[in-house]
């Protein structure tokens, strides 16, 4: 019953290191230090390194330890430059945006004013390491599609931190920096909205995040499944095909009567998982500036369930006549 | 168009596991074996029996379909099908159908003489629905712990369920799952733009190779994990996202009852902070 299942490599070649397909005078900027690491030969590739360091690259990890630094720095300030309770309180640690009194404009320093900042350096280190991911991409002459994955990652982000805070007229609405406050906001996001799985774009963007997981768990099972016919030389089996991509191919067919190819697949796996942000990020938009709360919403639509034995009268006090809005 | 081109050499008969030839035919597309025969049995009858119960209810909106397990009091005993029988003999169909379904898979694996990491990978996605049924309402003594069937219904046992821990973003199974979800999309993306990158790099250029491949992550990042490495990666994060998921709703009430929040004091009273 014992079968090779390639789950690891089991002999590791050593050849010499690989510098990198050729890019001409900017080869200068690609570091000089690589090596083999045996244990991560043992799943992957074992060279580490070289990276390449343009200006693009470099300017982005300054500014983003820039945003890095004011985080942390605060957290520390929070309480009271105390190493100790910083280790301590780490996961509990905020960068709070500033309260709702200041709206747009720019709050004081300890009020708020290093959130703004932060968020402005981490923003601009994000959108340099785009430039940085489509430089690198273009000069190896291949496709930009993961400046374009990426971009529907900075969506999200900006829809979460940016666009619709300046929608809502206040910086406030923003997302806090810190591990247990950002999970504060959005429990407190979505039961101030009505209940956040009422929103149709935040379904979708599960489904789409359930189906990125679920392709890769399909994807990654079948080339490993057909590696023993070279299935993971997936670029040489697009362009000609060998018995790995049939194999890999018919398997889907007789299992539920579709199959994607070697190519289709990643376009497939690349929609689902860019949907997944740009789908979440229109539901943050929606959220607060055209729907108030999602549950009354999907009720008067017909679409969500009402429990009248336990719940018989449901008024949002928002919507009624004299509520808070 | 019910057979590809190249697939006719690929069809020859064995691999089974059960049922010997008689099974070992395909209707159009479809290959059908012994489990294909089962598959469909289950399917079909838990299909009609959530029919069944919906024409009961008369609801007949596809999102308010909903088939609720049995009331608490019911405890781990059957229950008569109006009031959770139908939740109780859907489950085991769909239980029937997402097994024999895996072990289909399994057969086509050997017919196409390939390892068997999809009838293990679809094993993890039973293991977290048979966790959220069976697992934890045997482990909690009642059926009624299990999640309604139905579009919306779900969402909101997963949200009652979430805030009967108060916050359930602070359950650290929870924690590690979402972590494995985003970190799998993530991977996902990746692996997808490059190789759509090497496909298609744009007009008049040609198709790019494993080397291009491998020095745009190692010009990006610093690291490139190669093309058998991403599969092997990939799997496990989605694997491990799913086994997460299972670990962390198991654990909400069998093995912690109060909320998640509170869970880590333990990390606050270490005594490694006393001075």
């Amino acid at each position: 019953m014992a079968e090779y299942l390639n789950l690891f490599t089991r002999v590791q070649v050593r050849g010499p290191l690989y510098a990198g397909t050729p890019i001409g005078r900017d080869e200068r900027y690609r570091g000089k230090s690589s090596g083999f690491n045996y244990l991560i030969g043992k799943i992957g590739d074992a060279q580490l390194g070289p990276i390449y360091l343009g200006h693009l690259g470099v300017l982005s990890l300054f500014f983003g330890f820039v945003a890095f630094e004011i985080i942390g720095l605060n957290m520390l300030a929070s309480v009271n430059w105390s190493p100790i309770e910083f280790v301590r309180r780490l996961p509990w640690l905020a960068l709070e945006p500033p309260a709702p009194a200041y709206g747009l404009r720019f709050p004081p320093l300890h009020d708020g004013g290093w959130w703004l900042m932060a968020g402005f350096f981490l923003t601009l280190s994000v959108l340099l390491w785009w430039a940085r991911l489509y430089r690198r991409a273009r000069q190896l002459g291949l496709g930009t599609h993961l400046s374009w994955a990426f971009a529907a990652a900075i969506w999200l982000y900006l829809v979460l931190g940016f666009i619709r805070p300046l929608l809502m007229g206040s910086w406030s609405e923003a997302v806090p920096f810190g591990i247990f406050p950002h999970l504060d906001w959005t429990a407190a996001f979505s039961i101030q909205y009505g209940n956040l799985f009422y929103n149709p774009f935040h379904a979708l963007s599960i489904v789409f995040l359930y189906g990125s997981t679920l392709l890769f768990a399909m994807h990654g099972a079948t080339i490993l499944a057909v590696s023993r016919f070279g299935g993971e030389r997936e670029v040489e089996q697009a362009v000609d095909r060998g018995t790995a991509a049939e194999r890999a191919a018919i398997f889907w067919r007789w299992t539920m009567g579709f199959n994607a190819t070697f190519e289709s697949l990643h376009r497939w796996a690349w929609w689902f998982a860019a949907l997944c942000p740009i789908a979440g990020g229109i539901g943050i938009l929606l959220t607060g500036t055209v729907v108030d709360n999602w549950y009354a919403w999907a009720m008067q639509r017909g679409y969500a369930p009402s429990y009248p034995s336990v719940a018989p009268l449901l008024i949002d006090p928002a919507l009624s006549v004299g509520g808070t809005r | 168009m019910t057979m590809l081109s190249f697939e006719k050499k690929y069809r020859v008969r064995g691999g089974t596991l059960i049922g010997g030839d008689l099974f070992d035919f395909w209707v159009g597309p479809f290959y059908v074996g012994f489990f294909g025969v089962l598959t469909i049995f289950f399917s079909v009858l838990g299909t009609a029996l959530i029919l069944y119960s919906t024409a009961l209810d008369g609801v007949w909106n596809p999102w308010k379909i909903s088939v609720a397990p049995p009331d608490l009091d019911y405890g781990l005993a059957l229950a008569p099908l109006r009031q959770g029988g139908f939740w109780q003999a859907i489950t085991v169909c769909a239980l029937g159908a997402f097994i024999s379904w895996a072990l289909r898979q399994a057969e086509i694996s050997r017919k196409l003489g390939m390892g068997m990491h999809i009838p293990f990978a679809y094993g993890m996605a039973i293991f977290a629905y048979f966790s959220l049924v069976v697992i934890r309402p045997v482990l909690m003594g009642a059926w009624g712990h299990g999640f309604p069937y139905g579009i919306w219904t779900h969402l909101d046992w997963v949200s009652n369920v979430g805030y009967q821990y108060l916050h359930f973003h602070y359950n650290p199974a929870h924690m590690l799952a979402v972590s494995f979800f985003f970190a799998t999309t993530l991977a996902l993306s990746m692996h997808a733009s490059v190789v759509l990158a090497a496909i298609n790099p744009g007009r008049g250029e040609p198709v790019k190779t494993t080397e291009h491949e491998n020095t745009f992550f190692r010009d990006a990042i610093g690291y490139s994990i190669g093309t058998l490495g991403i599969h092997r990666l990939g799997l496990f994060i989605a694997l491990s996202a799913g086994f997460w998921s299972a670990v962390c709703i198991v654990i909400s009430g069998p093995f912690w009852t109060r909320g998640w929040p509170e869970w880590w004091g333990w990390w606050l009273n270490l005594p490694i902070w006393a001075r």
